[in-house]
């Protein structure tokens, strides 16, 4: 931890006013942009944002300078979000089945597959990245979540595991089937030719 | 020899390098002989990309965070609001 951190956490833990702001006003973008990313909801990610901190100021005795402030942050606004996804209304969502690949009695695939060109030039408009956005939140709760811990937010799958209560390979199980659905939703919408 | 049903089975742990050498050769022999799996791997990495491009990872925070939303927290834990 660095020194200013250090007084700062200090300052935090007697309560002082102004470290608070100084803790808000320093994190509060990174954090938004965290629960913007998991909850695609500028209401939820605000919220959220306002539930991570009043948690991080109530849980401040508890830090203890492992992780440096930012990581301590963020952890606790990836569970803020967390707890909002559990609890908001969700639209319905598809079976996992329906979005895996189906394969033959030989174990060839059903279909066949096609390649998609660069992406990035398509990625540069908002319409298009929201609409990617819009085909994660089709995803069955259960894998989405996996997939924006570990894809999205970085954490590794022991953190992922520890936060959601899974087993190590039931995280890597449900990332592998969530990239693998995200990846037929986008079929249509990216695939070379658009006859997929 | 490996299906295409087992190729998609073990294509994470091959991406994360987590196979043993042996099924990582039976897995990159199939890769070669495979048009379908080569596409379907490759389109597989770019759904990766693609959702983290969507997201904005990588993206710089918001310069300006809402005013609104310090002032809310701000009040939330009974701290006076900054003076404008």
């Amino acid at each position: 931890m660095q020194p200013t951190e250090t007084t700062l956490v200090e300052r935090l833990r007697h309560g002082d006013g102004p470290a608070f702001e100084e803790l808000l006003r320093t994190h509060s973008g990174r954090l938004l942009a965290v629960t913007r990313r998991l909850l695609n909801n500028e209401e939820d990610a605000r919220d959220a944002v306002q539930d991570a901190f009043l948690s991080a100021f109530r849980a401040i005795d508890r830090f203890d300078g492992q992780a440096s402030l930012g990581t301590w942050l963020h952890r606790i606004a990836v569970n803020a979000a967390l707890t909002r996804l559990r609890t908001r209304r969700r639209h319905p969502e598809k079976r996992i089945e329906e979005l895996l690949p189906t394969f033959q009695d030989d174990g060839h695939q059903t279909r066949p597959v096609r390649d998609w060109p660069d992406p990035s030039a398509a990625l540069q408009s908002e319409e298009a990245r929201e609409a990617v956005r819009r085909h994660i939140e089709e995803l069955p709760a259960d894998y989405r979540t996996v997939l924006l811990l570990r894809d999205i937010e970085g954490l590794d799958t022991e953190d992922t595991a520890r936060m959601l209560g899974l087993t190590v390979g039931a995280v890597k199980t449900r990332l592998h089937r969530a990239r693998q659905a995200l990846r037929t939703l986008l079929e249509s919408d990216f695939c070379e030719d658009g006859s997929c | 020899m490996l299906t295409c049903r087992e190729f998609v089975e073990f294509l994470m742990a091959y991406l994360s390098d987590e196979l043993p050498a042996v099924q990582r050769a039976v897995f990159e022999e199939h890769l070669c002989a495979c048009p379908d799996c080569c596409c379907y791997l490759h389109t597989y990495e770019v759904t990766v990309r693609i959702e983290k491009i969507a997201c904005g990872c990588g993206d710089p925070p918001p310069a300006d965070v809402p005013e609104d939303l310090i002032r809310a927290i701000l009040a939330a834990r009974g701290q006076p609001p900054p003076q404008a």
